[in-house]
């Protein structure tokens, strides 16, 4: 006899109301006429993020489970409680972001420049698949961090990376740009996953089991030196360094951020970020924490790689989509640092804090800064090339100025949360004692110095350039945008004069650590 | 005494509300910035009622702290943890923290009045308000901070308000440069400040003041003595003591409510606070340090009132007494508990005698059409009535007319230095007769004799809201000094926060330095009063001799500056480039060579072709696999 799996539903209800939400979303894009469809998605998509973020919050306050939800597969604790409900912040001001209808292509299937474009464009149709979609990938994002199960971690990251591969290809302007970047993401990220799955198919060779504890208690036993269990492993990193865009695994990262919709682009490189470093640390801390000796060296190597290619990389790029894409690599490096950072239990507490809190910081500010560049705008899009942004402080100092303070929160300067994050994640590293880590250290803040030049040098273009003559616009943002550049700019500052409060919350996150 | 010990407050009354003393004008500054235009009809007031609001704070704390204990009157309101285990956001409400706050808020306030008649003409009105209030949230989170770290963001804070206020007329070169030059200047102390403040971490692990304070008796003398150095350094550029003096001149670019407020009665005063604040620990009675103190204040004080002689710019000439003022109190400061008080005192006194000063001049200004050159007025007594008799009670003040505020503090002031070290107690003597020269000059020269100046100046009173502050403060020019002196009252009040002299002095006004101070002001006003009095006063700055050029050049301090520094720098600089282009990979271009070609070629990589992407990806993954293979079985 077969017996019904028990499902824990209250601990699953955030994850439930995003699928649910996302499945009415295509029902009203099957049955709603057309003209009512924004209006009813709109609020649906964002009343579901709250009610979701709701939920976390009640599950907080109600006390956090210890044991992993639906039969061991899905691991609602701690830790992912306070990624959800990053990852719904997120989503949520890059919902507002994607609120934005000039940034996504009229008739994805017209060929670009053809008259069927056009028609399209006079018609004034619009995808508005793009909600139900985001709310998709949205649900992957949760669930991904969530997996206690190689199987339903590789669920998650295809539930989360489909529709972002649709998604990456609806941009307005530079369409071929952006068809490009969408083939090119799905292609590699189907190789990456082919990558993850091989992995998980190896470990389970090793240890009977896709669960990750079970792994952990294989591992208890075993001599580590198992062929089965090292190349697994490595597959397994593979599949998830490629979803943080570490190097070797980063070349998608520009060309992927540049092409996509930037609303599209803010979504990834702030809540796919969160998802994929939950991911990292889960199966990393508790699949594998009993081998750390064996994947902190290679972990050594790649978060050393990660920063070095990011930050020298961003130097000379001209577009400033893709300079904010090596700004993400780079940062991807520098949260590996606090990946390492693993000891005793206090240790791993201090160190998971500082990830948390970091992510926090990052995603928020990197929604502003892609906000921004919605709204400084040429006649054919965006003002992508670094060279139209000269003098813009002259134009229009507001913008420019948040700009320049989310730069200077990415470059970690004191005042902006910017710099708690780094300081958090670099002083849990230096708390492991161990030369290694510390040598790294020293190389991160190197790093950040080096990356330092090149967002300093955008502030100097803005501000002590001469604008020229027929230099871009700055659109007047609608409520939405302004409510979300308002948003993280508050946030950058508070984080950055008064930190406690989410520190505190992130580090009380962290003291139950994962459940195994 | 020892100083009181530090106790967290705990809670309750208007002390665990001293945070709204700093809050109120930064709300205040950032809706006026925020605003923008919208704000212009009525920024000017909403930067009052916050300064005022400021005030009552500090009033209502001041009152609840003298209810207390004297034991208890230290108190650490902590806020919460800025740098978690390194830097704490909090409070220290103690007499000398208090006594700042109310000096900082309610002259403050007095200047926010008068700025509103003062610049009732100026377009941009509502940003020098904001200035403003930005400048006195700072000021105030310097002296309330309970640790290095709040107090240095209070210290680069006041020295963004003071380089934003001096170049507020940024489209005059010459303000601009100022501003530029004040900053660079401070920088220089500025890195003295940070370098004492990384020895201090590095020695106790702390930046807390009730942890360092306690404790910095274990650190080695030389520690102890490099860390007071160092933080005289920074005192030195803040309060404009020498080497660091040459910025404060120029300062007076900026608007003159501005050099009343930043420039005279509180900014330039952090640096004596610093070292009084920080003097039991690392200016201890006797130690090198202190005595360094002494010394550089002997000699600012006697450089400042040199060049207050010869300046014929009535704000340069109160700048040249201002960095004189300030010498006095670094004396002062130097010489350990006996002084402090003293110090303190002058500073209050000065704070107020000093801004009626000021505001008078800026008075006449008003009236002159912003004419600064003395040379140029003359017999201005009669038709800026209250403007003249304020300023003449701040000038008797000042030079220490009997029972007048300055006649005590400065008179406490010399007399403690004389039992310390007769030598500075005489040199001190000295500067306070050739005070009473340059301030008789310019009163002379300004209100009295025949009128010099144009046709075309229609010479007015100031509009009430300028005459009031100027009354208010020279109210508290008359008898703030005796309040504070007599019966050691500011001492004793001091007592918990500075610690007190073995024995408390007398007030002994016919000792020796006493009387012969009196006599050498009588000697200094009486020569004024006979080269400037009784003879024509040329309307062209003549050449003079020697000795007056060399005052008038701020005695060669920016030709020696220019000489020791700007020249060698540029040389430096030339020296870099020189090399830099014989060798391509010079020193400084080379790395940014380098890292911007290793850019150029790590570029390449990213094609965009997907195949070439997915070949990194691979054999990415093959090293990975390898390594993971060797590592695991090693």
């Amino acid at each position: 006899m077969i017996t019904a799996p028990t499902i824990e539903y209250f601990a699953l209800a955030p994850l439930l109301i995003i699928f649910g939400a996302a499945i009415i979303g295509v029902l009203v894009e099957a049955f709603a006429p057309r003209y009512l469809r924004r209006a009813i998605h709109v609020p649906l998509t964002l009343l579901s993020l709250v009610g979701a973020f709701a939920l976390v919050i009640l599950q907080t306050v109600r006390g956090v489970p210890t044991t992993p939800a639906a039969m061991g597969s899905v691991a609602v604790d701690g830790p992912t409680l306070f990624i959800w409900g990053t990852i719904l912040v997120l989503s949520f001001v890059s919902i507002l972001l994607i609120n934005d209808e000039e940034q996504f292509v009229p008739s994805a299937a017209a060929v670009p420049g053809s008259a069927e474009e056009e028609k399209a464009i006079s018609e004034g149709a619009a995808h508005t698949e793009v909600y139900p979609l985001a709310l998709f990938a949205i649900g992957g994002m949760l669930l991904f961090p969530a997996s206690n199960d190689l199987l339903i971690m590789f669920v998650a990251l295809e539930v989360m990376s489909l529709p972002l591969y649709l998604l990456c290809g609806l941009a307005r302007r530079r369409r071929l740009l952006s068809q490009e970047a969408s083939v090119k993401y799905f292609l590699l990220g189907a190789f990456s996953s082919a990558f993850f799955l091989y992995g998980t198919a190896l470990l389970y060779g090793f240890a009977g089991t896709v669960d990750l504890y079970g792994i952990s208690r294989a591992l208890a036993t075993a001599g580590g030196t198992e062929t089965l269990l090292l190349v697994g492993t490595a597959m397994l990193g593979v599949g998830l360094l490629f979803k943080i865009g570490a190097a070797p695994f980063q070349a998608w990262k520009p060309d992927v951020y540049q092409g996509a919709p930037t609303p599209i682009t803010a979504l990834m490189a702030s809540g796919t970020l969160v998802a994929a470093f939950g991911a990292v640390l889960r199966v990393f801390w508790v699949a594998l924490g009993n081998d750390s000796w064996n994947w902190q060296p290679i972990m050594w190597g790649v978060a050393a790689l990660t920063m070095v290619v990011g930050s020298i990389l961003a130097i000379t790029q001209t577009d400033i989509k893709r300079m904010l894409a090596y700004s993400s690599i780079a940062h991807a490096g520098f949260l590996l640092v606090g990946v390492m950072a693993v000891g005793d239990k206090g240790q791993n507490a201090l160190a998971l804090s500082g990830l948390l809190f970091y992510l926090v910081t990052y995603g928020i500010t990197t929604v502003g800064a892609f906000a921004v560049v919605t709204l400084v705008r040429d006649p054919g899009g965006e003002a992508w090339h670094l060279s139209r942004w000269a003098g813009l402080g002259k134009r229009s100092p507001k913008l420019a100025g948040l700009f320049a303070f989310f730069l200077l929160a990415f470059a970690g300067i004191p005042l902006t949360s910017g710099f708690f994050g780094k300081y958090a994640v670099f002083r849990s590293a230096v708390a492991l004692g161990e030369g290694w880590l510390t040598g790294l250290v020293v190389l991160a803040v190197v790093a950040s110095a080096a990356a330092a030049f090149f967002y300093v040098r955008v502030i100097v273009l803005m501000f002590f350039s001469d604008p020229s003559a027929d230099g871009p616009t700055v659109v007047t943002p609608s409520w939405a945008t302004s409510a979300v550049v308002g948003f993280s700019a508050f946030a950058t500052v508070a984080l950055g004069v008064f930190p406690q409060p989410v520190l505190d919350l992130a580090e009380k996150a962290a003291k139950s650590l994962f459940v195994q | 005494m020892e100083p009181a010990e530090i106790l967290s407050h705990a809670g309750g009354g208007a002390i665990s509300l001293a945070w709204l003393m700093i809050v109120l004008p930064l709300a205040g500054a950032a809706i006026l910035l925020i605003g923008g235009r919208a704000t212009n009809k009525w920024g000017h007031l909403l930067g009052v009622l916050m300064s005022v609001g400021a005030f009552v704070v500090a009033a209502l704390v001041f009152f609840q702290l003298i209810g207390l204990d004297p034991a208890q009157r230290r108190q650490s309101v902590n806020l919460y943890e800025f740098i978690p285990g390194v830097a704490n956001i909090g409070l220290l409400i103690d007499p000398l923290s208090i006594s700042f706050c109310l000096l900082i808020t309610f002259v403050g306030s007095l200047i926010h009045v008068y700025s509103i008649g003062y610049m009732s003409h100026d377009p941009d009105r509502r940003r020098f308000f904001a200035y403003l209030n930005l400048f006195v949230a700072a000021m105030l989170l310097l002296v309330l901070a309970d640790n290095y770290v709040a107090l240095f963001i209070g210290w680069e804070g006041v020295g963004l308000a003071s380089y934003l206020l001096i170049g507020f007329w940024q489209y005059k070169p010459s303000a601009a440069v100022a501003a530029k030059k004040a900053f660079v200047v401070n920088r220089v102390g500025d890195f003295g400040l940070l370098i004492a403040m990384f020895l201090i971490f590095a020695q106790f692990g702390t930046l807390s003041y009730a942890e360092v304070f306690p404790n910095a008796a274990q650190a080695s003398q030389g520690v102890q003595t490099a860390i007071g150095l160092l933080l005289l350094l920074g005192a030195c550029g803040k309060s404009a003591q020498l080497p660091l003096q040459s910025w404060l001149l120029d300062a007076m670019e900026g608007p003159t409510p501005v050099s009343a407020l930043i420039h005279a009665a509180t900014m330039v005063t952090a640096g004596v606070y610093l070292v009084v604040r920080s003097g039991a620990a690392f200016f201890p009675e006797g130690s090198t340090a202190g005595l360094v103190v002494t010394i550089v204040g002997v000699a600012t004080l006697l450089a400042g009132a040199i060049i207050g002689t010869a300046k014929d710019d009535i704000k340069k000439g109160l700048a040249g007494s201002t960095m004189s003022q300030i010498g006095y109190m670094m004396l002062a400061a130097g010489i350990g508990p006996a002084g402090y008080a003293f110090a303190i005192a002058h500073l209050i006194t000065h704070g107020f005698f000093k801004a009626d000063l000021f505001l008078g001049a800026g008075s006449v200004m008003h009236a002159m059409n912003d004419e600064v050159d003395m040379r140029r007025y003359g017999g201005l007594r009669k038709l800026l009535p209250i403007t003249f008799a304020t300023f003449f009670i701040g000038y008797l003040a000042i030079i220490g007319f009997p029972l007048l505020s300055g006649y005590f503090t400065k008179d406490g002031i010399i007399e403690s230095v004389m039992h310390h070290n007769a030598i500075l107690g005489w040199l001190a003597v000295v500067g306070a007769g050739i005070t009473g020269f340059y301030m008789t000059r310019m009163v002379v020269m300004t209100f009295f004799g025949p009128k010099r100046w144009d046709e075309k100046a229609h010479p007015h009173e100031s509009p009430a809201v300028m005459t009031w502050p100027l009354i208010i403060l020279s109210v508290f020019s008359v008898g703030l000094g005796a309040y504070l002196i007599l019966s050691n009252r500011l001492m004793v009040f001091l007592g918990p926060a500075v610690g007190l002299p073995a024995e408390l002095p007398g007030f002994h006004p016919f000792s020796v330095p006493g009387l012969t101070t009196l006599a050498l002001v009588a000697v200094g006003a009486g020569i004024a009063i006979a080269k400037y009095g009784r003879s024509e006063v040329p309307v062209v700055q003549p050449r003079g001799s020697f000795l007056t050029v060399f005052a008038r050049r701020d005695l060669y301090g920016d030709a020696l500056n220019e000489a020791l520094f700007m020249r060698p720098g540029q040389w430096l600089t030339r020296l870099a480039v020189f090399f830099d282009n014989r060798g391509i990979d010079g020193v400084v271009n080379g790395l940014a060579a380098g890292v911007g070609g290793s850019s150029g070629r790590l570029r390449k990589i990213q094609t965009g072709y997907v195949r070439s992407y997915a070949l990194s990806i691979f054999v990415g993954a093959a090293v990975l696999a390898g390594a993971w293979f060797v590592v695991g079985t090693l």
